[in-house]
């Protein structure tokens, strides 16, 4: 399929401006030398993500990302960011190693690796249209997937009392 | 839409999300550099889950399951960074030597 076809249908030219965005946001997230701007330039890289969950049929899960992701963890972020005093000055040398050169020859041999050994197999593969509505994917989470989906609420359990302890101040220990 | 196309968005926003991890210095960032490998995963999941539709939907529910991990383990991260900012008044990934020879 050449790039032309590929182009004339719609909904690709919907991915290319969603995943151009998303890449730069990325690319945000990584170089930004401001912590909140690369914390709210993860907001549009998940929500990118979001938009292409819809246009693959997958609104439940779509809708999962903007409000977990979006509503929850990138303020979980910004709070990180504004409890350890980050800092938030556009004081580049203190937010990266000096060493970038072998960070980004992993990163691109990385990206190399699995663009090779995993396009090389599905070729013009088209995927089917098709909604998967959130009836069915409950109906699955709770048949077929009931014990991953016990374990993963008893993840979520540890964690919140993980978190409440790792993060509370000891009353026996005092000011230190 | 191709297969093709979701799973070379997917390779560079994990790829991006390696750099990330590798070059940033501050706790934080090194977990919204993992928060968006986990997006680029999920991405692959969807995309594969859409391609292969099965009776269980069995791509979007790990879907599901990898954004309600990533949930956990940004809780317990940052906890940690908020302990060991508080025990060492800084959150810089290169000056934690505890355990260092």
């Amino acid at each position: 399929m050449s790039f032309g076809d590929w182009v004339s249908q719609g909904e690709n030219i919907v991915f290319l401006v969603i995943a151009l965005a998303m890449v730069v946001a990325g690319g945000f997230v990584v170089l930004s030398r401001n912590v909140v701007h690369a914390a709210l330039m993860l907001v549009v890289a998940l929500g990118g993500s979001a938009v292409l969950f819809i246009l693959l049929g997958a609104e439940f899960v779509g809708w999962t990302v903007v409000l977990v992701y979006i509503g929850a963890v990138v303020i979980l972020f910004l709070f990180g960011i504004m409890i350890t005093r980050a800092p938030i000055g556009r004081d580049s040398a203190r937010l990266d190693h000096r060493r970038r050169w072998p960070a980004a020859v992993i990163a691109l041999a990385t990206f190399v690796t699995i663009v090779w050994s995993t396009t090389a197999f599905f070729g013009d593969e088209q995927i089917p249209e098709g909604v998967t509505r959130a009836a069915d994917l409950g109906d699955s989470l709770f048949n077929r997937f009931v014990i991953p989906f016990e374990a993963v609420s008893f993840v979520l359990l540890a964690a919140l009392i993980g978190g409440i302890v790792l993060a509370r101040r000891d009353p026996e220990e005092g000011e230190e | 839409m191709i297969v093709n196309q979701f799973l070379v968005l997917g390779a560079l926003l994990f790829s991006l999300g390696i750099y990330g991890v590798l070059v940033r210095r501050n706790a934080i960032l090194v977990l919204l550099s993992v928060e968006l490998m986990l997006a680029a995963v999920n991405i692959n999941f969807v995309a594969f889950g859409s391609y292969l539709p099965d009776a269980f939907a069995s791509g979007h529910v790990f879907a599901l399951f990898v954004i309600a991990v990533a949930a956990a383990e940004v809780g317990i991260g940052l906890a940690i960074v908020l302990l060991i900012f508080r025990n060492r008044s800084s959150a810089n990934v290169d000056e934690l030597d505890l355990m260092k020879w």
